[in-house]
């Protein structure tokens, strides 16, 4: 695949506070890449610098094979990026404000009508064009932000928390926005919400007090987690002690967790590491005249894989 | 230079979107008034000419173009969207020039709205138009070293009143050089050559031959050279940030 975008070695000081500390990514043509991290991990900072708003301490960053890290403003023409917060210069109207940007893209007069009305449409502010921007809610603030970001059509997305403040029904369109988008571009996305990795990303890193500590699919991170490929089964409250403890003595199970869940109780078990308990917990329920309502094994659960990765005192 | 265009374009409407640039056009001209009329004794001279407008102008602007100028920079900083226009694919030059350009078009749109005090004289006696038209540029030359200096002070910063003061405070350093205040201090004991390098430094100095109807070439290159050196200070600050965060 086309590298579209390539980190090395990005350390980003400020004053004493180490906040990136050795960066190196690479994003390809295609990739949704997700950047986890908790509030502080410097998930932001890393954007700036790939964005050439912040140079980095050390270190460096190429967009389309152009160094943007120096400053260079012609690879910038080369990104689209929605900041944090999605600042906007609210004195304007949404029109006038994608126009500018239009402008500042050096997109000609002549194509600008076309490429603002198309952005703003794909976002759905057709209602908001006239209003100034400050007086928009967050949500369509956000979308201006997303509008501006895609208008020139950039090879590479920078956004961060691009679904911040929308509602379900908006989160969804600018999911589905981000997936059309990526077929011809590579796209970063920070978010705190896991589950968007899960819908969206192809990739995902986390990273940790300015270091990466996880890289790769949403399924290959969810390997990582606890629970992947333990055991739940809903059971009728009245047998889940006695299945508890049978299963407990099968070799391989970790611990078993329970939650109430009225008449049933949902026991999830938890395999040791690269033990498979699957097939073991299979026999006994057979062989056993249990009455399970669900029985299934998990893949993994990121906010698991999350909390082990950043949680300084373990999870 | 379209993308100066660009930023200039974007600047100046940003001036007049906000109830405050009327608020600080009405100002100015209350305050124009004020000075050439009660302090500058207008009527008193009875001469048909606009010196008494523009020999205040150096100390007026003190305080008046550091107001237009402490937005440019600070503002962005404030509202985040500086993030914004840095990652823009222009220059950070660019975004100086536009930037400062159009505050000096704002401020050029101020003094033409001092018209009236011009067609009075005009109408009251026989003026120069050349020696006024002179003083209007020498005026507007004047503001945008002014203008200059506050852009850089207002990169400082992202605070405008913290910028303003600043920008106050460096400009006062370039109109008192001139002064007779601070010449007077000197006088004496520094060869007199030093203390003309001094009042050289003034844009007192070097607008009263402009205000006189007089361009020479030393005073258009002090006044360019200032808002050069100025401009390329507000570019440096600019960048050194990007550098620190």
């Amino acid at each position: 695949m086309f590298v579209l975008m390539e980190a090395r070695g990005l350390h980003k000081n400020f004053g004493t506070f180490e906040a990136v500390r050795g960066i190196d990514l690479t994003l390809k043509k295609g990739e949704v890449l997700g950047f986890l991290g908790p509030n502080g991990a410097g998930k932001t900072t890393t954007m700036k610098m790939l964005t050439g708003f912040l140079a980095p301490s050390s270190g460096s960053a190429t967009i389309c094979g152009q160094l943007v890290t120096t400053g260079n403003y012609k690879a910038r023409s080369k990104v689209g990026y929605l900041p944090e917060g999605a600042p906007l210069y609210g004195d304007m109207t949404t029109r006038s404000f994608l126009r500018f940007m239009a402008s500042a893209h050096g997109i000609a007069q002549e194509e600008a009508y076309q490429i603002v009305e198309s952005a703003a449409s794909a976002v759905h502010l057709e209602n908001v064009m006239e209003q100034r921007v400050e007086t928009l809610s967050k949500g369509y603030t956000r979308r201006v932000g997303l509008a501006a970001a895609i208008m020139h059509s950039p090879d590479v997305l920078i956004l961060d928390e691009p679904t911040d403040g929308l509602d379900p029904n908006q989160k969804h369109e600018v999911r589905r926005l981000i997936q059309a988008m990526s077929v011809d571009r590579g796209i970063i996305i920070s978010t705190h919400i896991l589950e968007e990795v899960d819908a969206l990303c192809t990739r995902a890193v986390i990273i940790n007090k300015g270091q990466i500590v996880a890289d790769g699919t949403p399924s290959q991170l969810k390997v990582m987690s606890r629970y992947c490929n333990a055991v739940t089964l809903v059971v009728l409250t009245e047998e889940a002690e006695k299945i508890a403890s049978a299963v407990r003595r099968v070799g391989g199970v970790r611990e078993i967790e329970a939650a109430n869940e009225g008449t049933y109780v949902r026991l999830t078990i938890l395999a040791q590491d690269d033990v498979d308990i699957v097939d073991s917990i299979n026999d006994i329920a057979g062989l056993s005249n249990w009455n399970i309502q669900q029985f299934s094994v998990e893949t993994g659960r990121l906010d698991d894989v999350f909390g082990r990765l950043t949680n300084d005192g373990g999870y | 230079m379209s993308h100066v265009w660009t930023i200039f374009r974007r600047e100046l409407t940003a001036y007049f979107m906000t109830p405050v640039a009327y608020v600080y056009l009405t100002i100015f001209l209350v305050m124009q008034g004020l000075f050439t009329f009660n302090l500058g004794q207008f009527y008193v001279r009875e001469q048909a000419d606009l010196a008494a407008f523009f020999a205040y102008h150096p100390r007026l602007y003190l305080f008046l173009i550091p107001a237009i100028s402490m937005r440019l920079w600070a503002e962005e900083r404030k509202t985040g969207t500086i993030e914004l226009l840095l990652t823009l694919p222009i220059p950070v030059g660019a975004v100086v020039t536009g930037k400062y350009l159009a505050a000096v078009a704002f401020t050029a749109f101020a003094l033409v709205l001092t018209f009236p005090i011009w067609i009075t004289v005009n109408w009251l006696g026989n003026p120069d138009n050349g020696v006024i038209a002179v003083g209007y540029f020498g005026s507007l030359l004047m503001a945008g070293a002014y203008l200059a200096i506050g852009s850089a002070m207002s990169a400082l910063t992202k605070n405008q009143v913290v910028a303003f003061i600043l920008g106050v405070s460096l400009c006062f350093l370039f109109v008192a050089a001139g002064m007779p205040m601070v010449l007077n201090v000197f006088e004496g004991w520094l060869p007199a050559t030093v203390m003309s390098a001094i009042a050289n430094l003034s844009f007192l100095t070097h607008f009263s031959n402009l205000q006189k109807g007089v361009i020479s070439l030393a005073d258009m290159i002090y006044f360019v050279g200032v808002i050069l050196m100025w401009l390329w200070a507000t570019r440096l600050i600019v960048e050194t940030k990007r550098e620190s965060g």
